[in-house]
């Protein structure tokens, strides 16, 4: 099943590296990742979609948060969540085409972001499923080119987040004690 | 004050109490080099950076502070790899400080230049790339919680000359903030119940002590929890220490080379209690097959080693010793008498085929070496060994009743880790017994150390298990390659000229009437000795389970008469 990860990093030169470093190292397969700036400016957010089953995804948040600079994770995929991705959609557009393509991209709630002489290119945002079904209508034009955020993620209001990992939240961290030896 | 940045990284290091560092002077730390000498530090200068790293290690282990390891950048930094992943396996607290090129070097492949922050990425807890020298104040605080605290291991600092050089004004951080770092602290009384609870309801539990009861200074509870529950202890190559291995709960190592009868107590348990291990692939055999029976309580405090193997019932998050204090309250008193009749029975079948019962056939086996290197140091001595046969047999033979006495590379299995882990066992406690256990192959791989020993004045004694061969390899050949004995003979060097060029005294020992007196002449020589001790050079570590296959499934040693006597 897919498993929708959103995860608050310290914003530090090298936190991307570490996190890709991890999925690579541990073997998780991710199929999408997307970094961007929150509201904070020592804070970035990542959204990471993977593909596996419960046991694995619960391993890609514990080891997440063996990170460092990792500050928290949550698991959205159980919960009423927003999840959208953009994908720009270079598509084959002859002069009695492009109408029908516009017609097909407003239908997806999309829009038609550059003309030249024979493409255009469709800006569509919305869940997977959606975009997939636009670009499965787009493909007999022709696509030319095309590329996609990856998913971005935030839990609905009134929600809770869930936090799988002993240790997130409260429990922990106290910067001034010392292990004693005896 | 305004101090250089070498400065206050000397200073922000004695205010975390180091006493000692070891390392190598070269062009990207020189400012750091120039810096120690205004401080009371001991420094040891290596012959490779790998011994620093060891050494830090070694002196880590034995003592549960951090180790500091210092080299320079490119060739110097890469040459601590192995030693860092060595550390990180087995949550070592070590901090290693390498030089770097000047900052605005960086990316244009500089003399000695090496992405030492990248190379070491995977292999340490955590590391930093240090540019300015305000920063090394800060960093070098965090570096020291994070590598001691948690789970520990390896932090490495990379300072660019520049920000050793740069003035600036020095700031000890009165507390430091790491918003991402909280390691779990203790279970909640209702998991502890549940513990508690599957601990009464069963019949054949087993407890199963890792290195983390060492850690966490929490093998006094563990001994607590087995005595008053009445629970068997089976230990990890690293927990090994935990429990005296006098006491009658002890079933000694599990695992690859673990004893049989602990072998056959965990595969017929029906609660495992695992304390401060990960069911690493050498202690679980083939997990599918692994303790079918038995219910499994994991206390553990990084929540990515919890399900990573094996699939558990209860996990128990936090610091073992706060996990094991919080937990002994719900524990009742217990008897489990006809478990303890049936392991009993499974060591009597054991000692049967033990090499130790042996009668003396005129040959020299590294099992009774072992023992009699135990008998000649009453037991208390602290052993670092390499990796190999020795190293199993040293698990096997030489019984610990203290912990923090048996200094090995259990996770990475580095070989070479032996005599330079001596050397920084040696200086947490110069009046301590420090033996090497090392194998011909082993030995050479970390040999130049001789001289730092020497170097040092450092009273270490090793004894060379020498067979001529890279003797595990050669075992597994024999096992599973019908005896194709590639690229395994060893032809060794006169390890006794080598010992004796570098001043110290050695003997050679190739008959066992010639061991009591070889252990003799060592322990009465001042300072280090060298045996170098010539063993039946095709002996096998006996049992052994084949890598994957099931835990109960162990190759035994044949049964051979006991001696009349």
């Amino acid at each position: 099943m897919q498993h929708t990860l959103i995860a608050l990093v310290e914003n530090k030169p090298g936190v991307l590296n570490r996190v890709a470093s991890l999925f690579r190292r541990r073997n998780f397969n991710i199929e999408s990742l997307n970094v961007g700036h929150t509201d904070r400016k020592d804070i970035s957010r990542m959204t990471i979609v993977i593909n596996s089953d419960e046991v694995d995804a619960r391993k890609v948040e514990a080891n997440l948060y063996k990170l460092v600079n990792v500050i928290d994770v949550q698991d959205v995929s159980t919960q009423p969540a927003v999840i959208r991705d953009l994908a720009l959609i270079k598509v084959k557009a002859a002069l009695d085409q492009r109408a029908e393509i516009a017609n097909l991209a407003s239908i997806f709630r999309g829009r038609i972001v550059d003309v030249a002489a024979d493409s255009v290119i469709v800006e569509i945002t919305g869940t997977e499923d959606k975009i997939e079904s636009l670009i499965e209508l787009l493909r007999p034009f022709g696509i030319l080119e095309m590329v996609r955020t990856g998913q971005v993620a935030m839990l609905r209001g009134g929600y809770e987040p869930v936090r799988h990992t002993p240790g997130a939240g409260s429990n922990g961290h106290h910067p001034e004690e010392v292990l004693e030896f005896d | 004050m305004e101090l250089s940045g070498a400065e206050i990284l000397w200073e922000c290091l004695m205010r975390e109490g180091v006493e000692v560092v070891f390392g190598i002077p070269g062009g990207a730390n020189m400012p750091i080099y120039d810096a120690m000498l205004k401080y009371p530090v001991h420094h040891v200068l290596v012959r490779h950076e790998q011994g620093a790293a060891h050494m830090a290690d070694g002196y880590a282990r034995a003592s549960g502070k951090v180790g500091v390891a210092l080299a320079t950048s490119g060739p110097g930094a890469t040459n601590l790899v192995t030693g860092i992943a060595t550390a990180m396996m087995d949550s070592s607290p070590v901090v290693f400080i390498t030089g770097q090129v000047h900052a605005h070097l960086i990316g244009g492949d500089a003399f000695q230049e090496t992405d030492v922050t990248g190379i070491t990425l995977p292999i340490t807890k955590h590391n930093y790339l240090v540019t300015r020298a305000e920063e090394i104040a800060q960093v070098v605080r965090e570096a020291f919680y994070i590598a001691r605290t948690g789970r520990p291991g390896p932090v490495l600092i990379d300072i660019c000359k520049n920000a050793q050089i740069q003035k600036t004004e020095f700031v000890y951080p009165e507390k430091i903030e790491l918003p991402g770092y909280k390691p779990p602290r203790t279970a909640p009384p209702s998991e502890l119940k549940k513990a508690a609870q599957m601990i009464k309801e069963s019949r054949r539990p087993v407890i199963l002590a890792g290195h983390g009861l060492l850690i966490s200074r929490a093998y006094r509870e563990m001994q607590e929890l087995s005595h008053r529950a009445h629970i068997p202890v089976a230990m990890t190559l690293l927990g090994i220490g935990s429990m005296p291995a006098s006491d009658p709960h002890n079933l000694g190592m599990m695992g690859m080379h673990g004893e049989a009868y602990c072998n056959l107590a965990i595969q017929n348990a029906d609660l495992l209690i695992a304390l401060g291990m990960r069911f690493d692939d050498r202690v679980t055999g083939n997990l599918k097959t692994y303790a079918p029976h038995a219910k499994k309580i994991h206390v553990e405090i990084d929540p990515s080693e919890v399900h990573k193997n094996v699939v558990v019932d209860l996990p128990l998050f936090g610091d073992l010793k706060a996990v094991l204090t919080d937990l002994l309250p719900y524990v009742e008193e217990a008897r489990h008498d006809e478990w303890f009749d049936q392991i009993e029975e499974w060591r009597a079948e054991s000692d049967s085929r033990d090499i130790i019962y042996w009668p003396d056939d005129g040959k020299l086996y590294t099992a009774h070496v072992i023992r009699s290197i135990w008998e000649a140091t009453q037991g208390k001595a602290t052993l670092a060994t390499g990796v190999g046969q020795h190293q199993m047999w040293a698990a096997q033979y030489y019984p610990f009743e203290e912990p923090y006495r048996f200094i090995t590379s259990g996770g990475a299995g580095t070989m070479g880790f032996g005599v330079p882990a001596a050397l920084g066992v040696w200086f947490t406690d110069k009046s301590r017994d420090v033996w090497v256990i090392d194998g011909d192959g082993s030995f050479q791989m970390t040999q130049a150390e001789l001289s730092t020993i020497v170097q040092e004045g450092a009273s270490v004694k090793i004894a060379i298990m020498n067979n001529h061969f890279l003797g595990m390899v050669r075992q597994w050949q024999e096992f599973f390659f019908e005896s194709r004995y590639a690229a395994t003979p060893l032809h060794g060097p006169d390890f006794v000229k080598i010992a004796e060029a570098h001043g110290i005294p050695a003997q050679r020992i190739t008959k066992p009437e010639e061991v009591k007196d070889a252990l003799q002449f060592a322990n009465q020589t001042p300072g280090p000795v060298l045996l170098d001790f010539w063993v039946e050079k095709e002996e096998a570590v006996y049992p052994m389970v084949p890598a994957g296959a099931d835990l109960h499934d162990m190759i035994r040693r044949p049964v051979r008469e006991k001696s009349p006597a």
